[in-house]
Formats: structure tokens, sequence, C-alpha cells
């Protein structure tokens, strides 16, 4: 292994006019496994606030509050999974489990009656979700060009966000087909889901990553994590998820100004959706050509816009749209090109560590502001919050910068 | 494994989902065609205007058939007995002699929520706002109020506020009081403010004074409000739902008390003494309970067998007494009209 400088993206001339050049076979199938775990998992996401209501009878108290502890188990549930995709060699088969796990609780549904039952199984898809995350995300790494990551990761997003987008439309085109037939939803997700994991253990190939015989020890995964080369991206990463409001605040928000947010308020993360979806490749494609780090920090300008605009006074169609294409824009320059910029910085045997690591920092950061926005928001309102954490951003974003600066000229050749 | 293989036996999988979730569907579909068509008609009674000049309820009912979801009325005299239909579908509905508030859903792909007053011909007089779907709905004795709540459910079961509430107090007039989410709310003398605040289950003491279920931090209180003041007062903690009895010195309401979470006990407290009486219903009320007469209560339950879509409505005294009798069979949604 050794660091080599190279002067992307002036180092290919072939960079610019590329579009020919394919992702990756395996990229795609992967795409289109989430995508099919992700039409299965928002089938039942859509329909789980109206079937704790209306069948297991829950009253309207936020549990929202609760979720600390998952945060905090599905954290740590992340850095396993990307160290042991890297220990083994073998991402792929952590990946299965992970998303074999979230299959097998959507059939778990079916004789789960009580809160407890329900909350236990959704528990269990979410630490699937933790599990299959990072192994999944440097399988991608393994299997593209490096010339092409940001394109490659920006496929995959596509691909699962178009899945997010289509499950709550098959569920609630279900419930209109055989009214209250909340089991025909669980059984249906299960099927999906199931044909998703065949396809992945069928066709994705198991890509080795670690030199063959040669154990990863923890101990050299956290001096790869720790390293001064993911040092920074690790503290930026870590301070823009710190002034990251969640998207469930900024709905609120929107919903607390107007009533045409609050009628189509289910449909508010569509709107973000469709906006990532058009979004995603474009955008890893120009991180590719501009440096990821640079399209990083960028995303966090759209964020910015969405803050600000959500703390208008005014409100109506057009500002929440805006709002909704904001947060579509940041989500497509980041969520992609965050794991495509780590992953070109650590060695390959420890790539899905590295990629998990910048996961975890991010989550834990957001769900910290989270704490801090829902006690701002209390204190003085929707409106006044944004603007501080608009300012916060404001700042934050040029040390974020700074941090990164010279980044995307430093990789590890593969 | 060669790639025809692979291809094999993704397709034998693709072909086992798709025939095993198929086939499920289809089966439901067909047990529910079974159920709707095995059903017996309900007796429908004498015409609707006449009824209406006696004390009578109006409900939602639930007798499978044609005319599931459709709003009927009994006479009080024998509630058991023939029904007669209105012209309106409600998932809630609630009614005074004049006039009637009803909160329907038009299920498709997208789900759309109305609210709309009716007066005593069933002929719409007003729409007013709902965002969400249906909970419960209020009118004041003298009809001059309406409120409404519905759930304003979110995007994803992880994020805060997807179980966020939207109670609207609206008069007759068209006059949109507010969302009582926004009144000053105080527990304890201080105000409450934080973001997961709801308020739900209005009910209407006079032109002005209402009571209502505020909740924060996983905790419900019972709460008096003023309308023209715009603020509310916690009374008691655990209390949901609250109803006021027609001589106004009790509320019924359902607790949560030490059972586990999605099951609630039907009570009743004094208002001028402060006693809460549980009442004889062991099983869990989820429901905006209603007063028959000072002394019994009225409350909607789900019929025992999980698969039925229907629900009966229950009656039991109101000093904890007695057993609970079956007062309407197929019904939900009950409103006692003298």
């Amino acid at each position: 292994m050794y660091v080599s400088l190279r002067d992307r993206p002036h180092a290919d001339g072939t960079g610019n006019r590329d579009g020919v050049r394919r992702v990756s076979t395996t990229v795609v199938l992967l795409g289109v496994v989430s995508l099919l775990t992700d039409v299965s998992s928002e089938m039942v996401a859509s329909i789980l606030p109206l079937y704790l209501t209306a069948v297991v009878g829950l009253s309207p108290i936020a549990y929202g509050f609760l979720d600390g502890i998952y945060q905090g188990v599905s954290a740590f549930v992340r850095l396993a999974g990307g160290y042991a995709g890297d220990r083994g060699g073998q991402p792929k088969w952590v990946a299965v489990l992970g998303y074999g796990t979230s299959a097998l609780s959507r059939i778990a549904l079916l004789p789960a009656t009580g809160f407890a039952a329900i909350t236990a199984v959704v528990t269990a898809d979410r630490l699937g979700k933790g599990l299959r995350t990072a192994p999944r995300d440097a399988l991608i790494a393994q299997a593209s060009d490096p010339s092409m990551l940001g394109r490659s990761f920006g496929v995959h997003r596509t691909l699962d966000t178009f899945g997010a987008a289509l499950g709550p439309l098959v569920a609630f085109a279900l419930l209109a087909a055989v009214p209250g037939s909340y089991d025909s939803i669980f059984v249906v997700s299960f099927a999906v889901a199931v044909v998703g994991v065949a396809v992945l253990v069928l066709f994705v190939p198991n890509l080795k990553t670690a030199a063959q015989g040669a154990r990863l020890g923890l101990r050299r995964v956290a001096a790869e994590v720790s390293g001064r080369r993911l040092r920074r991206p690790l503290l930026a990463a870590g301070l823009l998820g710190l002034v990251t409001v969640g998207d469930g605040f900024l709905y609120l928000a929107l919903q607390d100004r107007d009533d045409f947010a609050a009628t189509w308020f289910p449909l508010l993360y569509v709107g973000t959706s469709l906006a990532y979806l058009g979004l995603a490749v474009p955008m890893g494609r120009l991180a590719d050509r501009v440096g990821r780090a640079c399209v990083l920090v960028a995303g966090h300008g759209a964020l910015l816009a969405c803050y600000l605009l959500a703390a208008l006074p005014a409100g109506g169609l057009t500002l929440t749209l805006a709002v909704l294409l904001c947060l579509g824009v940041y989500y497509a320059a980041t969520d992609g090109v965050l794991p495509a910029l780590v992953s070109r910085l650590v060695a390959p045997e420890a790539r899905g560590s590295g990629i998990a690591a910048a996961q975890t920092v991010v989550v834990l950061a957001r769900f910290g502001s989270s704490l801090l926005f829902g006690l701002l928001w209390s204190l003085q309102g929707p409106g006044a919050s944004l603007l501080l954490f608009a300012g916060l951003l404001a700042t934050a974003v040029p040390v974020a910068a700074w941090l990164l600066r010279g980044i995307d000229r430093t990789e590890v050749a593969a | 494994m060669t790639l025809r293989v692979r291809l094999a036996v993704l397709g034998t999988i693709l072909l086992l989902a798709v025939v095993g979730a198929g086939g499920y569907v289809w089966r439901v579909r067909h047990v529910q065609a079974n159920l709707e068509a095995a059903a017996t008609p309900v007796a429908t009674g004498e015409a609707l205007a006449p009824l209406r000049t006696q004390p009578h309820l109006v409900f939602r009912s639930t007798a499978l058939g044609q005319q599931y979801g459709r709003v009927a009325v009994v006479p009080l005299t024998a509630p058991d007995g023939p029904r007669t239909f209105a012209p309106i579908s409600c998932e809630r509905v609630y009614a005074t002699a004049d006039q009637s508030v009803c909160l329907s859903a038009d299920r498709g792909i997208v789900t759309t929520y109305a609210a709309q007053l009716f007066d005593a011909d069933w002929q719409p007089t007003r729409d007013l706002p709902l965002t969400g779907v249906p909970s419960r709905t209020r009118l004041s004795a003298d009809g001059s109020l309406i409120a409404t709540t519905s759930f304003v459910s979110g995007d994803s079961y992880a994020n805060p506020g997807q179980f966020s509430t939207r109670t609207v107090v609206t008069r007759a007039s068209g006059e949109v009081v507010g969302d009582i989410e926004e009144f000053k709310l105080l527990v304890d003398g201080r105000a409450v403010t934080a973001v997961d605040k709801n308020l739900w289950g209005v009910t209407f003491a006079d032109a002005d004074r209402f009571y209502a279920t505020a909740a924060s931090g996983g905790k419900t209180w019972l709460v008096e409000g003023s309308l023209a003041g715009r603020t509310m007062t916690a009374l008691r903690e655990d209390v949901e739902c609250p109803s006021l009895s027609p001589d106004g010195t009790r509320v019924a309401f359902k607790k949560r008390g030490d059972l586990p979470p999605g099951r609630w006990r039907a009570a009743v407290y004094d208002l001028t003494t402060g006693a809460e009486t549980l009442l004889s219903e062991t099983r869990s009320v989820d429901d905006q309970i209603e007063w028959l007469d000072d002394d019994t209560v009225l409350y909607g339950l789900p019929r025992a067998d999980a698969a039925s879509a229907s629900s009966d409505v229950w009656a039991t005294p109101a000093d904890g007494s007695g057993q609970p009798r079956l007062l309407i069979p197929d019904a939900w949604s009950p409103a006692v009209v003298r």
C-alpha cells in the first residue's frame, strides 16, 4: 500500500467525455437489490403510522424521542458490519445477513400484535439496515473504476431512492384493493424483499477485499480509521452533521407554516425523493470531475438555502417545493458522495470500516443536532431555530472546506 | 453455479414470490367478497324524519355489506332494533338535533380526507378544515362550536412528530377559532412549549370553556381551556379523550394507568370532588366516550375476532357498578340526540 498524489481530475483526459462508459454491472445489481429492499421497507414504513393508530390503537404521543436508544445500537451495528465485512474479506455475506434480517422482519409483522412486538420487529429491520450499509458501499467502491466512484454511487442511490418512492404507492394501491388488510402488505413486502436477497446472493460477485489469508485485526482497523488521512474528513463530516436539522423537523416546520404543507404532509417526502432521484447521478458525475470534497461542501450550501426558505414567514406551494428541491440537491450532493470520498482514503482491506466510521459519525452528529434542535424549537419556535442553525451552518461550511482542502488529490492506490 | 442455473433459481424464486404473495392477496380479496355477499342485510327501520323528532342515537353503521360506513339512526327506545340509514358515509360522526359533523375518507392511492357539516336534512352546509386521518369530532350542545381531531402522520416511523395531531375548533358560522395546539398550555403553572406537544379529543362545556387531552414527553393530561383566553390548564394526569356528562359535573375518559401501550381503561372523573371511578368495562376502550344520560356511558369496541372489520357500541353504568351490555350491534361513533 502506498499513497499516491495524483492531480485529479485532469490526470485522465477522457474524464470529461466519458458519457458512454458504463458503471459496473455489480453496482447496478446492488442498486436493484436496494431498490427491491426499499420498495419492501417503505411499503411497511408508509402504512405503519396508520396501522398503529387504526389497528393496534396507539394514541398520538410522539415516540420519536425514544429513538435515541435505537440510534445508539444502530451506530454500533453499523461499525460492526463494516468491520465484519473487512475482517472476513467477504462483505457480500455480511450484506446478505443484513438484507436477510430486514426481509425476515416483514414476515414477523404478521404474528406481531402488541406495540412492544411491533417495536421489536421495526428495530430488527433497522439493525439489518445498519449492518448492510457499509459492506454494501465497500462492494460498490471495490467494483468501480476509481475515476467514476461518484457516478457509481449516484447510480446506486438513484435506484435505491426510486424504490423508496415506489414503496408507499404500492402499499396504498394494495390497501385500496384489499381494504384494511395490512397482512397483505406485510406478505407482499416480504416477497419483494426475498427477491432482492435472491438477486444479491445469486448474482452479486463476492469481491474479496482482504489480502488472502491475512485477517484484519481490530488494532489495524483502528489505526486505519483514526489515521491522518481520515481524520480531517471525519471531523468535517461530524461538524456538518452537527448543524444538520433532521428532515422530520423541516417537514414539521413547513407544516407549521401553512395548511398546504399540512394537507400534503405524507407527500413532502416523495417530493424530496424525486429531486434526489433526478440529481444523484449528475451530482456523482460532477463530483468525479470537480472533486468529491468540493461537491460535498457545496451540497451544504443547498441545505443552507433550504433552512432560509423554510424559515421565511410566508408559505405556499412554490416555497414548499423550493425547500423540497433544495433538500433533494443536498442529499444528491452528499449521501453517495461521502462514501465515494472516504473509500478512496483508506486501504482497500479496511474500506468497509472506513465507510462505516464516516457514516456513523454523521448519524451520531445528526442525532445530537436533532436533540438540540428539538430543544431550541420548544424554546423559540421553528423560524428562529432554523435561522440560528442557518447561521451555524454558514460558519461550519467554510471550516469544513478548510478541513477538506486538498483531500481530492490524496488517494490510496487500489 | 453457471449463469443459466442462477437465472433458473432466480426465476423460480420470482415465480414463488409472485404466486405466493399474489395468491395471498387474491385469497384475502376473495374472503372479503364472500363475507360481504354472505352478510345478512340489516333490518331497516321507519322513515328518517319522524325518527329524528324523538330521542335517538346517530352512529356509523359497521354492518358488513353495501351500507358499511353509512350513518344510521335508531330510536333510544330500541337501539338494537332496525336502523334507518342516512344518505351520508363517515369514519366518525357526531350530531345534535339540527346538524351533524362528519369526518370522511376517500381511500385510494392518495387518500384524501374531508370534514363537513350537515343540516337536519343531511344536506352539506359547510366544509371544515381537516388535515389527515380522521380521529375525533364533537359539537357543543347548542351546535355552535365544532371540534375536529385528525392524525397528521409523518413520512416515517422514526421521525419526530410522526403521530402529530391537529385539533381545530370552528364556529358553525364558519369562523375558524384555531388550532388549539397554538393555545397557551400550563402544566403545574409552567408553560409547555415542547415540539412534541399534542392536543386531541375536545369536549365543550359552554360557549367558551372546553376540556381536551394534552400530551408531551410521553405524558397526557386533562386540560380545561378557554376559547376567548386561548389558554389551557392541566387538571389531572393520565386522561385521554375526555367527555363531559350532560349535567357538567363529571368527565368520562380513557386512561393508560399501568397497562401496556395501546391499551386503555375507561374511567370517570368527578370535577368537583376529584374522585376517579374505574368503570366495570375491563376490555381496552379506545374511543371518546359518549353519555347516554347522567348515569350511563357509551363507547365503541372492535369485534373480538381479529379478522372482522366490525365493531359494536356498548353501555355501562357511570358509577363503576353493574356490567357492560351490548347496546347497538355493528355500530361505531355513537351520538345521543334528545
